[in-house]
């Protein structure tokens, strides 16, 4: 069991959990995830890792509240226990002296960016920041992201805070000698983030957040095309190299299952209760 | 056990025929995940052992990799001492209840049973499962164990050979923890063998009964990871046996292979076996199988998938195998059970490619047919594509159970481990000891896939080990 220390809410149904887990927290890197379970009939849901506090032997994490699990994890407040936490998992992130890198982080893996951000700062590197959201309100980590970063940039969907979409980081590319892009975030935004740095001959790294299982290596859930060869997301990512990666498989495999995680969602809404209640135990 | 009609067994006309179990009728199992062998009554059970003749140099211990003293427990049932039968059969066995259900006694303490020479062998399996199914009924108590030795033992991966080295190591008087990566102890007994083979309650009460024996089980410890060999080593462990297995799926490397509804075996079984998918929704992980089943392969596992695909509505279910029925790989024990269900088999054929629908799904599979040359290197007849063969096949759904690999994980963390090219972990033969002082291996780490008496065995020969080097040091 690991007891929550801190939760806090960042958005609308975006919140954040500080976990006490030591040993998790004494080899977490930025880039890692850990996996959750929320009960003895939950399903093992990967979360990337926004934090590791060795000192408080802390974990912190950020999910949206989309689907039965998320839910039912959005339900636990501070001082309760999630029944499985099993980390780190994933290779921790390349973190070096790469000169200027260029971070962007959209919708809820705004989170994990912050962790990436502080590292590449911490590694010498200047580092430009951008968060992306549908709307204005979905924003988070403006101030700890600023205070972080040579410059830092916001953009929405809609235009209600910031840039209107990304096409002004076209702009950003051309105006000076970027050495590094790291992207976190939907499918669609990795895409284009990586389709703007190819012809520039700029390394991009995107975290992939394919259907996963186990998380470490077993089930082969969460395969993806890279380069033309099927890699595991667990094991051999969750980064990879932007420029090389079969992002419609990746869409079309993360859609695999929408029908029964809707009948979940459902079931879990009307007869919720008892499930909830089941779940204490 | 189930509520479901069970097949009246045939009485033994002589006593060169075993007496049969009784099953769960195919028709109904088919649509359950209630276990299908039903078990001795103790009647069934006492005709059983008095097929025994008591032989003066046993066949069956030879050839059993625990060691079990076959004829002696065989006579203790016989005399109905059932209570004392079971200690017999756990001074060498800990999990009685699991090996009585899937251990390959065919290929083992059955094959060189004197009685089987002349008609069947003693079913010796069915008798070490009545034994256990009876004291788990009656409630399982720990033998009394002998002072600690303030020596501490670290077992990584709670399979069949981590238990078995846990439970030997800790009736000797070690403190030992046994770390699991999964939220579940018991490895492929929990994530691989289907409930209605053998019962996921059956598994935890014998996890239970290590934990009785005094091993403490820490699950989501992925050892690599959240420690390596030599933090535990640090943590005041003083030695490690590493019975991490081959959980690691292959795949053909075939067209379309990344399609939705292709599944690794291992990813179908995992999702049905320890997420309990075919729960769904009251429990939280989702499967889908279609109409049309495609299964690639022929081992334990293939049946296995099969048979779970069958019981989650597939209206039909095609074993591909690229060899003919005699090289089939799985017990054939599990074949006849899945050709009683209605699993059909495609023998000598293989995929070529998977061709999908417009959202991204398979709907198609290009096979080729295959012909037998010459042997290879496993002894078994060669398959070898038919030029011009290829046929289609329609599916919705293709489960690859064409084997598994070891886990690399600590051989990637642990520095001056020895391994081989195929990944799995050196030992020296006699000992179990790896490159490393004070490290163990033992099971399918070690030898690749096999089955779960075999690193049962490792785990115990390597307990041995580690027990003789811990009262030296």
């Amino acid at each position: 069991m690991y007891k929550i220390v801190r939760k806090s809410e960042l958005a609308p149904k975006i919140k954040l959990f500080e976990v006490a887990a030591p040993d998790i927290a004494a080899k977490a890197n930025p880039g890692q995830f850990v996996i959750v379970k929320t009960c003895e009939n939950g399903e093992r849901v990967p979360i990337t890792l926004v934090n590791a506090d060795t000192k408080k032997g802390t974990i912190t994490f950020v999910f949206n509240e989309v689907g039965k699990t998320t839910r039912q994890l959005g339900l636990l407040n501070e001082g309760d226990s999630i029944l499985n936490v099993c980390g780190p998992l994933g290779n921790p992130s390349e973190i070096e002296k790469f000169g200027t890198v260029l971070c962007v982080g959209g919708g809820v893996m705004i989170a994990p960016m912050l962790f990436q951000v502080s590292a590449m700062r911490k590694a010498g590197n200047k580092v430009i920041t951008v968060i992306g959201a549908r709307i204005k309100d979905l924003l988070f980590f403006e101030n700890e992201m600023k205070a972080l970063s040579d410059e830092f940039y916001v953009a929405t969907d809609d235009g209600s805070k910031g840039y209107k979409g990304l096409d002004f980081l076209k702009e950003i590319l051309a105006k000076q000698k970027i050495d590094r892009v790291v992207a976190m975030g939907p499918v669609v935004m990795l895409k284009i983030v990586s389709e703007m740095t190819k012809p520039l001959g700029i390394k991009t790294i995107v975290t992939l957040t394919p259907i996963m299982v186990d998380g470490m290596g077993m089930c082969g859930a969460c395969r993806v095309t890279v380069a033309g060869k099927t890699k595991f997301g667990c094991v051999d990512g969750p980064e990879f190299d932007g420029h090389q990666v079969d992002f419609e498989e990746l869409v079309q495999r993360q859609r695999m299952f929408l029908p029964e995680e809707r009948l979940a969602a459902l079931f879990h809404e009307r007869i919720g209760g008892i499930n909830v209640v089941k779940c204490e135990g | 056990m189930s509520n479901a009609k069970a097949e009246q067994p045939k009485c033994p006309q002589d006593r060169w025929h075993a007496v049969e179990m009784p099953k769960q009728d195919p028709k109904v199992r088919a649509h359950n995940f209630d276990e299908v062998a039903l078990g001795y009554t103790e009647e069934q059970a006492l005709t059983e052992a008095a097929r025994c003749i008591s032989c003066p140099k046993p066949g069956c211990v030879q050839n059993c990799p625990v060691e079990l003293e076959i004829p002696a427990f065989i006579k203790l049932v016989k005399e109905k001492k059932f209570d004392e039968a079971i200690r017999k059969v756990k001074e060498k066995n800990s999990l009685p209840a699991i090996c009585g259900r899937v251990c390959p006694q065919e290929e083992q303490c059955q094959k060189t049973c004197v009685m089987g020479k002349k008609g069947q062998s003693v079913s010796i399996g069915r008798l070490e499962r009545f034994l256990a199914d009876r004291e788990m009924q009656k409630g399982v108590t720990a033998p009394q164990l002998p002072s600690p030795t303030g020596k501490k033992v670290a077992i990584v991966g709670a399979g069949p050979a981590g238990l078995t080295a846990a439970a030997d190591l800790a009736k000797l008087g070690h403190r030992v923890s046994v770390f699991e990566a999964l939220h579940l102890a018991g490895g492929v007994l929990v994530y691989g063998i289907p409930e209605f083979r053998l019962p996921k309650r059956i598994v935890q009460a014998e996890v239970d009964y290590i934990k009785k024996l005094g091993a403490e089980v820490r699950t989501d410890a992925l050892v690599g990871r959240l420690f390596t060999i030599d933090e535990l080593f640090k943590q005041g462990f003083d030695a490690v046996f590493i019975g991490t297995g081959a959980g690691l799926p292959q795949f053909m490397g075939i067209p379309g292979e990344n399609l939705g509804g292709i599944y690794s075996a291992n990813e179908f079984l995992i999702r049905v076996n320890l997420m309990k998918s075919y729960l769904f929704p009251e429990w939280d992980t989702p499967i889908r199988v279609g109409k049309h089943v495609a299964v690639i392969g022929g081992g334990n596992v293939a049946m296995d998938s099969a048979r779970c695909a069958l019981r989650l509505g597939a209206e039909e279910v095609c074993i591909v195998y690229r060899r003919s029925r005699e090289e089939l790989p799985a017990r054939e024990e599990e074949i006849l059970n899945a050709e009683e269900e209605g699993i059909v088999c495609k023998f000598l054929a293989a995929p070529l490619r998977y061709i999908g629908d417009k959202s991204g799904w398979v709907k198609e599979m290009e096979c080729i047919a295959m012909e037998l040359g010459p042997p290879d290197e496993s002894g078994r007849r060669r398959p070898v594509a038919m030029k011009g063969s290829e046929f289609i096949m329609s599916v919705d759904t293709v489960v690859v159970a064409i084997g598994r690999t070891p886990n690399p994980i600590i051989q990637r963390t642990t520095k001056g481990l020895e391994t081989t090219k195929y990944g799995t972990i050196v030992v020296k033969e006699e000992t179990g000891q790896t490159s490393l002082e004070g490290v163990y291996a033992g099971g399918d780490i070690v030898t690749g896939e096999a089955t779960v008496i075999s690193a049962m065995g490792a785990g115990k020969k390597a307990a041995k080990s580690i027990h003789k080097y811990l009262m030296k040091v």
